[in-house]
Formats: C-alpha cells, structure tokens, sequence
C-alpha cells in the first residue's frame, strides 16, 4: 500500500525545472533510495514533500491527504520528518535538550502549565521516550554533553533520535552518510535498520552506493529534475541509462 | 540533574544575604537615591521581559514604547475610572500583551533587520499617537495626577513602602519569566533560535513561539510601564522614546544576554556606575560612552562572564569565550 505518492510534481525556479512532472510512489514500510548525479533535485524533492518549498504543479498526496498548502510543522505532526544534509543539530544545547525538541508534537506545554508545573507527569513521559531512544541511539553516556562536542557518527545519530523521539510514520533522511568513514557508514546503516523495523517508512537520499545498495528495496533514479529510473539496486546497477548519467560511475 | 545540589546553603544564604540587602538598602540611600532604587527595580522588570522576547533570536526596538502602552493604559484606567493599583498593573500588561499581538502579524512575517527597523517604526507610530491625540492622550504633555493611591493604609507615595510594593511585584514577575524560560517553552523558543528549520521538521510553530515570545515580554513591559507611572504620577512620550530604548539594549548586552541574571547585573551595574560618576558632571556621557565599548571589547559575553573569565585566567576553567564543557 502507497504511503505516499507524488503526482506530476514540479518545481521552478526562474528558468530552472529543478522537477519535471516528477511521478512515482512510496510503499508503507519500505526504505527507498533516492539517487541521482549532483542538481538531479533530490533534496528539492525533500523540501517540497516536508512542506518547505510549494510544488510549482502537481500534488503531494500522503495517506490520503494532499498536503498543498501545508506548513512544515503541520506536515511534521501528521508523520512526516526530514533530517538534514550536514549535521543540522541545536548546537548549544545538550545532546537530552536537542532530543526533547523532538518530544514537541507529543508533550508541548503551554505557558501556565510550564510556569505552576501543571504537567509535570507528561514531562515525565517525555523524558523517558527521551532516554528510550537516546538508548535505541547508543546516546545514552553523552546525555549531558553539548552537541557541538559529540563525533561526528554521534551528531548523525543524534539527529536520527530527535527525529525518532517525534514517533513519526515517515522518516526523509538526507545525505546521512555524507562525510563518514567505512566503520561509521556500517553503524549508521545498523542503526537505519533498526528504525526501519520500528515500522517507519524511510526515504533516503545519498551519494554513498555502498550504504544505498545495502539498505535500498527500492531505488528511484532522478536526473536533471526528470525520473530516469526505477527499480531494485540489481536493476538499477545494470541499467544502461542510469550508467550513462552517472558516467560509468556506478 | 547535575551535581547543583552540593550548593543548597551556599545558594540560601546568597538569597538571604541578597534579601536583606534589599529590604535594608533603601533605609540607608537619600531621597533622589530611593527614586533611583525605584526606577531600578522597574528597569530591571523592563530588562528580563525585554530578553524573553531575544530568546528566539529576534531584537526588537518597541520594547520601551509597550512599556509606555501599559503606562498610559494605568494613567487612563486611573483618570476615568480611579481603578486601584491592584487592577490597573494586570491591565497595564494586558493591554500592551494585546497590542502585541496585533502587531504579530505585520513584524512577524519579518526577520532580523528588518524585524528591527519594522519594530522601530511600529514603536514610533504608537508613540506619535500619543503625541498627536492630545484629547485623549494629552500630547507632549502627557497625562498627570495617575499617582498610586492611599491602599489598605499603606501610602504608596512614600517612597519607601512603594520600593517594596515594586520589589514584590518585580520579584514574582522575575519567577514567572524565569520558570517560562527553564520549561519546555523556554527549550522550544532557544530551539528556534539556534535553528529554526529543524525545530520547524519536528513539528514546532515557530511563528507562534515567536509571537508568543514576543507578547509575553510585551506583557511584562505592561507591568513595568504601568509600576512607573504609578510612582511618578504623569506619563509622556518622551519617557518611551528609542533612547531609553537603547539604554535597554545597553543593559542587556552589558550584563550578558546567555544568562538569565545577566540583564539584570547589566542594569544594576551601569545605573550604579552612572550615579557614582554624577560629579563628573560634563564629562559624564564620555566615560560612561568609554566604559561601555571596553566592556563591550573585553567582555563580549558580557559582565555575567567574568567570573568564568577570572577563573579561566587563574586556573582550570575553560576559555568563556568557547561554548562551555558539561559537567562530565
């Protein structure tokens, strides 16, 4: 069954078709790749279905609902939540306070309960998702450390946890692999697994083949803004035109 | 959570040593010295609210002028309806919370600069209102006979018993703010100042923590204005314009904005400063102008760091000027 499905999706800017009339679906449970050369408009695709850019047409359907208009957070709280390139975290805070940002679908306080202590028993609930999945994340030693500390492998771990912490039902992860030895790639892949088994559905974007072949079902191939291909990662790695737009570099 | 709890009587006899320099302080100060202490309580109220609304990143100039909306909100409430004190400060922060609120919707669709200068200009609009509508606001002259009256016996135009009027209602103001910014609010409106997109991909609003930053910090300038008003008696718009503005700005960037104490060291500091330099007479403006940019130049992060400066410099901290290592 199709979690989520895009419908002749493009996007302008200016004179650039960063997406042309962009069509195919995600099946609930799946961890897709999403490949293509450098421009292929990989992570446009990402920020028009995380709600930060607007298709220029086509529509964005998830679970049955068009999400056209709808903000990033609302999009956030109906299941959907992007990590970003590079490791995007809240530097200054502690590696617990970057992880509880992520409790604020599910336990958001509001000014008086904060200020007379009203919910203090969601609070609590939200500090042990909190621990589970700082946990789940091998995170649970540097609780107390800033972000800006942590390694590298740790900063990508933790962004997948803030991520995880909002329980959400899709998960786009872009370029997680980007910049990490072959010892961090096999842990971060580990831990994609596990999230995958957790029953979310992930969508991912990356330039490492090593890591796409191995956790990939799925590939969607995307060159220049247009679907060049489709298909397993066997299919995919003998297909004759994705091989010409990569340069033989498969 | 961290080893904090070691501290507990180092941290009440600080707070009983501070107590009892605020409850004898203003029996040993001359007249003109017991108003200073009064404006400084207040100015300290203007200074926390005015960093609530910095927590998200975003500097606004209006902050002086929705001082000035609860200070006309007590002065009319007073004059048309001889409210009592104990009505007229909650309305004073309503009011200027409401203002706020509208004002939400054209400075919030802006950021940084501009969200300053549209700030500015916003503040100088409500400003000028009160200027031009002399019949109702009283113009340049502003408003007069809002005096705090004569409550429960207690007479509010002593100096002495309006101090500690002033330093009840700072002090629970300070608690509030203070409990906002170490909850789960406070997380989400620093969250979205370090970085907004991410906290926006997990499901936060940032536009209404935003607002929500800036309507309660306006709140609390409400009540700021209106304890000024109440003591002084009168209003105008020249005791809002963009220079006791920066004065706020100066305060708060002086005393260190991390921190929550630091506006209010910042404040306490310089007013103290600027008094004790009183004899200098025209050379005045120069040394305090001095004074300012080396604290600025050696203190970036403000007087709040100096003892982790001082400690950095004799010993085993880390250099302040890093983000500091936790406590593992």
């Amino acid at each position: 069954m199709s979690i989520l499905e895009m419908n002749n999706v493009t996007k302008q800017f200016g004179g650039l078709m960063a997406l042309d009339d962009v069509s195919f679906q995600i099946d609930e449970g799946e961890i897709r790749g999403l490949i293509g050369p450098n421009g292929a408009g990989k992570s446009t695709m990402f920020k028009n279905i995380a709600g930060f850019y607007k298709p220029t047409s086509g529509s964005i359907v998830y679970r049955g609902v068009n999400l056209e208009g709808k903000q990033p957070h609302t999009i956030a709280e109906m299941g959907i939540v992007r990590t970003f390139q590079e490791t995007t975290l809240f530097q200054e805070l502690s590696v617990f306070e970057n992880a509880l940002v992520g409790a604020h679908i599910k336990s958001r306080s509001n000014v008086f309960s904060a200020v007379l202590g009203l919910d203090r028993l969601k609070q609590q609930a939200a500090s042990e998702k909190v621990m589970d999945v700082l946990e789940f994340m091998g995170l649970t030693e540097r609780k107390d450390q800033l972000a800006s500390e942590l390694p590298l492998g740790s900063q990508r771990a933790l962004a997948l946890a803030i991520a995880l912490v909002s329980e959400p039902r899709m998960m786009l992860m872009d370029e997680p692999f980007a910049g990490m030895n072959a010892e961090e790639t096999n842990h971060m892949m580990g831990l994609t697994r596990k999230v995958r088994e957790s029953g979310i559905t992930i969508v991912l974007v990356e330039h490492d083949m090593k890591a796409v072949m191995g956790l990939c079902n799925y590939l969607t191939v995307l060159n220049f803004g247009k679907l060049l291909a489709e298909g397993t990662p066997d299919e995919i790695r003998n297909n004759d035109r994705v091989i010409e737009a990569y340069l033989g570099g498969v | 959570m961290n080893s904090k709890g070691g501290f507990t009587i180092q941290r009440m006899l600080f707070g009983a040593v501070l107590l009892a320099i605020l409850l004898v302080t203003p029996h040993l100060l001359s007249f003109h010295h017991k108003d200073l202490l009064i404006f400084l309580t207040i100015n300290v109220l203007a200074v926390c609210s005015y960093r609530l609304v910095t927590l998200t990143g975003e500097w606004s100039l209006i902050h002086a002028v929705m001082m000035g909306v609860g200070a006309y909100t007590v002065a009319l409430s007073v004059n048309h309806f001889e409210l009592a004190i104990w009505f007229t400060l909650p309305l004073a922060g309503v009011a200027a919370g409401l203002v706020a609120a509208l004002l939400c919707f054209p400075l919030l669709r802006m950021t940084q600069f501009y969200f300053l200068i549209g700030s500015f200009a916003a503040g100088e609009a409500i400003r000028l209102t009160w200027v031009e509508f002399v019949g109702v606001f009283g113009g340049t002259s502003g408003l007069r006979g809002v005096e705090a009256p004569i409550v429960w016996g207690i007479d509010f135009l002593d100096p002495i018993p309006y101090y500690y009027f002033s330093l009840c209602v700072v002090t629970i103001c300070l608690i509030i703010l203070y409990r906002i910014e170490h909850s789960r609010v406070g997380l989400t409106l620093h969250a979205i100042h370090w970085k907004a997109p991410l906290a926006e991909s997990v499901g936060v609003d940032a536009w209404r923590y935003r607002a929500l930053a800036f309507i309660l910090g306006s709140f609390f300038a409400g009540i700021a204005g209106g304890l000024k008003v109440q003591y002084l008696g009168s209003v105008t718009p020249n005791q809002f314009t963009i220079g006791f503005m920066v004065f706020i700005l100066i305060w708060v960037i002086v005393g260190g904005y991390n921190k929550f104490y630091g506006p209010i060291i910042g404040v306490v500091v310089l007013t103290i400063f600027d008094e004790s330099i009183r004899s200098f007479e025209i050379m005045r403006p120069a040394i305090y102008g001095g004074m300012l940019i080396l604290s600025i130049l050696f203190l970036p992060l403000g007087l709040e760091s100096i003892p982790a400066k001082l400690k950095f410099w004799f010993g085993s901290g880390t250099s302040p000027d890093e983000p500091p290592l936790s406590d593992q």
